[in-house]
């Protein structure tokens, strides 16, 4: 039995051995998808930038107003979550059909299938670094002073980064499996960013409820080791051993569980 | 590729069984289970009741630098799946495949094209795919260019090329590289007399220099110019395997009792 799951674990980090050992593949296909998704615009990826800044405006506008809450401490916190939390569920969605959506060059070139995943995420990280510039800007508006504190958001979304990897790589094999469960993914993160403090704020929460629901929810973890360091409120240590244990125990079975499967996706597509 | 690590290419398959698992079997008509019977694998129902229908059969196969397989059969018998084990991108539900060596497949010359990226991004993104550094790409890409004859031309989106433009660039990238071991189903021929030309010698280069040959054709003529050995296929197992003359013989005599000669 553990015989079984030894292997498995070698295959499976010996295909993603394989697919950083040729990361510029992964680099030039997803620079690629980006460059074709925008090329006949005149200001490209940058249509992200202000879709994001005007989504930003409006809910700052509808909840700030709705909460009755301070508009110099909301819109920034709003507009670093609404920033993230496209990242994480584009990731998450899109990971789901990495496989799916890769299946014509699946089936006719052989390459470490972890690539496929890999270039999800890079995508989507392209992405997020267009949307990105609109943290200084908000954070210059409203005058919010940024310390040497915020560096610590580096390290968060390196964490962030690394969990939604491994969690991408179980969807994309489960969902080239079973094509209902990318649904179901689309509904669980649809109903995440309502119960994650993206639109409505933690303090808000805290005043109304008494036991610490939101440290359930790994969602918000992820998205505090990033925001909070970006507007100089404090992270607890909780934070940041929650995604820390996931990230290893995630990766070690995201391993193992791939490793199982990855001769069989070639199959299920 | 790092033709400094390179060993000789060897392809060994052991009692090879292909699978294919069936997800939406429920409409398997009685009439559809039988007429797939005739043509293709055989269709089983494995005690969990995962329906499977079986594409290769019990496939033993020892390929060493030299060898120029040919592979015959009716459509259905298992040509293509046979190809894609030995590209590597199937792997054997049952038995062994070993296969050592670079391997690239001219299947689908056109895959991985952005018809918005111009010709020289194409070429990138393709060489990329078939495992080039992007110093490689760089060492090829006027060699690429060059043999295209697209001219200035390699700079505009691909869908603005004439077909035979865009053939020609496919074709330039992908036998760009050398394998080691080549795999094609049916042989590349592409454009107008000129190129046709260039490429025919191009191809010839190809196969003389690849390691290990494996071509699935329904042309006689091709097979008996190309290969040195044949296998014939029928319904996923191996029907007969030896001298090329020999197997063409019975493979293009046979009564085509499936009817599904294509």
């Amino acid at each position: 039995m553990t015989g079984a799951v030894r292997l498995a674990a070698a295959e499976g980090f010996e295909d993603i051995v394989a697919a950083l050992r040729r990361g510029h593949v992964t680099l030039t296909l997803g620079w690629q998808d980006i460059a074709t998704r925008y090329r006949r615009s005149r200001i490209g990826p940058f249509w992200l930038t202000i879709n994001k800044g005007v989504l930003i405006a409006a809910l700052s506008l509808v909840f700030g107003n709705l909460f009755q809450l301070d508009m110099p401490e909301f819109i920034p916190y709003l507009a670093i979550g609404l920033i993230l939390w496209t990242y994480i569920a584009a990731a998450l969605g899109e990971g789901c059909t990495a496989f799916i959506d890769s299946s014509g060059t699946i089936l006719q070139v052989r390459m470490p299938l972890s690539t496929h995943v890999g270039l999800t995420i890079y995508r989507n990280l392209l992405i997020l670094a267009h949307n990105l510039l609109i943290i200084p800007l908000v954070l210059l508006v409203f005058l919010r002073p940024v310390g040497w504190d915020a560096l610590l958001a580096i390290p968060g979304l390196i964490l962030l980064t690394i969990n939604l990897l491994w969690i991408a790589l179980v969807l994309a094999v489960v969902c080239a499996r079973y094509r209902d469960v990318t649904e179901i993914v689309g509904n669980v993160l649809q109903v995440s960013f309502y119960l994650t403090p993206i639109i409505w704020t933690e303090a808000l929460l805290r005043a109304r409820v008494d036991i610490p629901v939101l440290d359930f929810n790994p969602f918000y973890h992820f998205l505090t080791i990033v925001r909070s360091p970006l507007l100089g409120m404090p992270t607890t240590l909780l934070n940041w051993v929650i995604p820390l244990v996931m990230a290893v125990i995630g990766w070690a079975f995201a391993i193992a569980f791939f490793g199982r499967y990855r001769r069989r996706v070639a199959y299920w597509l | 590729m790092n033709k400094d690590l390179q060993q000789p290419a060897r392809i060994t398959l052991d009692g090879v069984c292909v699978d294919f698992p069936v997800f939406n079997a429920a409409t398997l008509s009685l009439k559809n289970r039988v007429l797939s019977s005739m043509t293709g694998g055989s269709i089983n129902r494995a005690a969990d009741g995962q329906v499977t229908v079986r594409g290769l059969e019990g496939i033993d196969l020892d390929l060493k630098p030299g060898d120029r397989l040919g592979l015959v059969g009716h459509n259905g018998s298992g040509k293509s799946t046979l190809l894609r084990v030995l590209s590597g991108i199937y792997y054997p539900t049952e038995g062994t495949a070993d296969i050592s060596g670079e391997c690239v497949s001219l299947i689908n010359i056109s895959l991985g094209i952005d018809p918005e990226a111009t010709g020289r991004e194409n070429i990138r993104l393709r060489t990329a795919m078939m495992g080039l550094t992007p110093a490689e790409t760089r060492a090829r890409i006027d060699e690429i260019i060059e043999f295209s004859g697209l001219g200035d031309f390699i700079d505009m989106p691909f869908r603005t090329y004439s077909s035979g433009m865009q053939l020609r660039l496919a074709f330039a990238v992908s036998t760009a590289i050398q394998p080691q071991i080549l795999v094609m189903d049916e042989w590349l021929s592409t454009g107008d007399e000129d190129f046709r030309v260039r490429a025919e010698q191009r191809m010839q280069s190809l196969v003389n220099n690849t390691d290990i040959l494996v071509l699935a054709s329904h042309s006689r003529p091709l097979i008996e110019s190309v290969c040195n050995r044949v296998i014939w296929l029928e319904h996923g197992h191996i029907r007969m395997e030896g001298e090329v003359s020999e197997v063409l013989a019975a493979y293009f005599s046979a009564p085509t009792s499936t009817g599904t000669n294509g």
